[in-house]
């Protein structure tokens, strides 16, 4: 569990965060959502220590982040995976070495046996036979499980994810979305996950996090977001007409206004 | 950024596979060039000093003598270092950029590594390890470089060209250089490292910060050149 009360992040004059908080579940996926500059990716900055907020507290269970020092920090990041919007995988090794890496760095484990976990995490994020390839012969759905698999190597307790469906289609994404979800639930990690992809909203957002021009505006889960009452969460999850319908039919089959025989055209008068 | 570097590696042998594959990216990765200009940089000094000296009162060993400090004092540790400044400094302003800019630094960062000593460190130390001995070795192949166009163009013979090589030797020489040799090296990697490491933006900022790097590296050199210089020749 991730708790993080109060923070507040400027950069000069610009206030980016003001006075955020919110508890980020273990076992959950726990999405940050918001629109393009209402601070959803410093927040996450901040919390894996990227940037340092200029007030607040964030608690990793029961240990403040904040008051760690370096040493305290560099152990408890080797709990936490990250899942980078661009995937940040390294150019000049294969895609086994890329996994492996966080391996070589941190255990003592003989070649074999990192080996071994290696092509087990790729199993897992079902990529085979591209162990021997580099970053720039894979393609963007594929360099996603790469991310996630290096994220995993270490078993964190945390995982983040930035956009994870950035640049992606629409399939390879709700593929990307389950294989986070699996992960999540099969490793009692507390995943937190920044994105504006509401196809990820609908299918694995199980505590939401809305922020709007800095602060937190609305928190809830995907069954409550649909009849959310607020108004900017609306305008941020309903901005295309065809939503709008959708919501309009969601509400109406929520009335059992709607037999199984749907006509879309009678529903939406 | 120098002061971060100094810290507990996460895992020494890490630490020196980085270090060994940059002595092979920045040393092995020059050697072409290094030896390519130190050769013509002899020769042409040979050459160009035959044709100033036409006084006959002047022995030809003269010209070995002059090819030899020339190249020990000048052109062996300050233009190959302003060469290695445009190889080396662009290489690694633009290496660090671009693991700045996709993010592979803080991926490293959220690992828990250093990357000041993981990434930069490495490149510091093993330009310093490898610079000195390319300068080493562009002095002799400097030299050589003359004594092969001094035989080519007919200026003067082998045997006289060593003997000029052995004539009024400070071995002084060949300490001030290397000293400058040093000093270069570790602006050629920190000034590059410095631009990349803190590189901002995209793409062509990346290609920005490395140009930006050269051009720095290489005002640092001349000055630092002059300021070593005026201290170490003036009271030798």
């Amino acid at each position: 569990m991730i708790t993080f009360n109060h923070i507040k992040k400027s950069f000069g004059d610009k206030i980016v965060l003001n006075d955020v908080g919110h508890v980020m579940e273990t076992g959950k996926c726990n999405l940050i959502i918001g629109t393009s500059g209402s601070g959803k990716t410093v927040l996450q900055k901040c919390l894996v220590g990227l940037f340092e907020p200029d007030s607040g507290d964030i608690i990793y269970d029961d240990i403040s982040f904040t008051r760690m020092n370096d040493e305290e920090r560099k152990q408890l990041r080797q709990q936490i995976g990250m899942l980078f919007q661009g995937s940040a995988l390294f150019d000049s090794m294969t895609v086994e070495q890329n996994v492996m890496f966080p391996l070589d760095m941190f255990t003592r484990l003989a070649y074999n046996e990192k080996l071994k976990r290696v092509n087990e995490v790729l199993d897992r994020v079902n990529l085979i036979e591209a162990n021997k390839k580099y970053p720039a012969e894979i393609s963007g759905g594929m360099k996603k499980r790469v991310g996630i698999a290096r994220a995993i190597v270490l078993n964190p307790k945390y995982l983040f994810c930035d956009e994870p469906n950035s640049g992606l289609d629409p399939q390879t994404s709700m593929v990307i979305d389950k294989l986070i979800l699996d992960i999540t639930k099969e490793f009692g990690m507390t995943t937190v996950i920044n994105t504006h992809d509401m196809n990820s909203v609908m299918e694995i957002g199980e505590n939401i996090l809305y922020m709007y021009q800095g602060q937190k505006e609305w928190s809830g889960n995907n069954k409550e977001i649909i009849f959310s009452k607020n108004e900017r969460l609306n305008a941020f999850i309903f901005a295309s007409e065809f939503l709008q319908d959708a919501k309009d039919m969601r509400m109406l089959e929520a009335r059992g206004k709607i037999s199984d025989d749907r006509n879309m055209d009678e529903m939406l008068k | 950024m120098l002061k971060g570097m100094f810290s507990k590696p996460e895992n020494m042998r890490m630490y020196w596979k980085e270090f060994m594959h940059q002595c092979s990216e920045i040393g092995i990765g020059s050697l072409g060039i290094v030896i390519l200009i130190s050769v013509f940089m002899g020769a042409v000094s040979a050459v160009q000093t035959a044709y100033q000296l036409v006084s006959p009162i002047i022995p030809q060993s003269t010209i070995a003598q002059i090819v030899r400090d020339t190249v020990i004092l000048e052109f062996a540790p300050t233009l190959v270092c302003i060469v290695l400044a445009g190889v080396v400094g662009s290489k690694i302003a633009s290496e660090l950029g671009n693991m700045r800019v996709s993010e592979q630094i803080d991926a490293l960062e959220i690992m828990g590594i250093n990357t000041r000593a993981y990434l930069v460190m490495p490149k510091i130390v093993a330009a310093l390890v490898t610079i000195p001995l390319l300068v080493v070795l562009s002095m002799v192949l400097g030299i050589w470089g003359g004594r092969l166009a001094g035989s080519a163009a007919d200026i003067l013979p082998t045997d006289v060209y060593d003997r000029g090589l052995l004539q009024n030797f400070v071995p002084y020489n060949v300490i001030f250089a290397m000293t400058k040799a040093y000093t270069f090296a570790f602006i050629i990697s920190s000034i590059p490292a410095y631009y990349g490491y803190y590189v901002k933006g995209g793409a062509l900022e990346i290609g920005r910060s490395s140009t930006k790097s050269v051009v720095v590296s290489c005002v640092m050199i001349l000055f630092a050149d002059y300021i070593l210089a005026q201290i170490l020749l003036s009271h030798p």
